[in-house]
């Protein structure tokens, strides 16, 4: 009984995932599969700190492995313009904890 | 003690009776429980993934491992309990701004810690008789 992943509506959309050691990627969402491994174009990651602020790092096209994925959320273009990255400050993300 | 020192010697062993067929019939056995139990674990397993498809429409708040809290309304879930969610909106966003510009997500089912759901939409008596149901086999 192998019902829809789901992350077909998402193909070809900005998408951020938040992986297992608590890192957010961004990118376009080009490719998956049954084991939620990923593929991103156009990616980069966002660094967030208490002391300064988010941190935007370029990685291009980005194959990431589905056991160290947590999130995989739709990225709403207004929100995100509407949000100023370098006044954010936050504590990073905790790693997961199985 | 008889020694097996050649072929002849082990005919002669199969003759006495050396070698009996009862440990092979035991080995069946535990591979006959073996397969039961795992079968039943993949029917429990079905159970909440049934449950969560009646469940879709309803406000949750999903509890990852990573203590990320996100509160939603479900949209899908799979065979894994991967679980889909719109509207979504992280409880502590100050805490958590991470999330700020994500309205609908999608959560592998690995990494849920609980999934809270409403008390007036669960039914504890169905769900406590169709648990004794599957454990005792269906």
């Amino acid at each position: 009984m192998s019902s829809g992943l789901g992350l077909e509506s998402l193909v070809d959309q900005t998408i951020s995932v938040i992986t297992n050691d608590g890192r957010n990627i961004v990118g376009v969402l080009k490719g998956f599969d049954q084991a939620t491994n990923v593929i991103l174009d156009e990616s980069h990651e966002r660094v967030y700190s208490t002391k300064e602020g988010v941190q935007q790092l370029v990685l291009g096209l980005y194959i990431i492995r589905g056991d160290n994925i947590s999130i995989v959320g739709e990225l709403d273009e207004e929100l995100d313009s509407n949000l100023d990255l370098s006044t954010l400050r936050a504590h990073p993300l905790k790693p997961v904890i199985h | 003690m008889f020694e097996i020192r050649c072929l002849r010697d082990l005919y002669t062993s199969f003759f006495l009776g050396f070698f009996h067929p009862k440990p092979r019939l035991r080995t069946a056995g535990r591979l006959l429980e073996h397969t039961r139990n795992l079968c039943l674990s993949v029917r429990r397993k079905m159970l909440f993934f049934s449950y969560f498809k009646d469940l879709v429409g309803r406000e949750v708040t999903v509890e990852l491992k990573n203590d990320l809290a996100i509160r939603g309304t479900l949209h899908s879930v799979d065979q894994y309990l991967n679980i889909k969610l719109e509207n979504t909106r992280v409880v502590d966003q100050d805490k958590y701004p991470h999330m700020l510009s994500v309205r609908n997500c999608f959560i592998r089912g690995s990494v849920v810690r609980y999934v809270q759901l409403p008390p007036e939409g669960v039914d504890v008596e169905l769900l406590h008789d169709a648990t004794r149901r599957e454990a005792r086999g269906g």
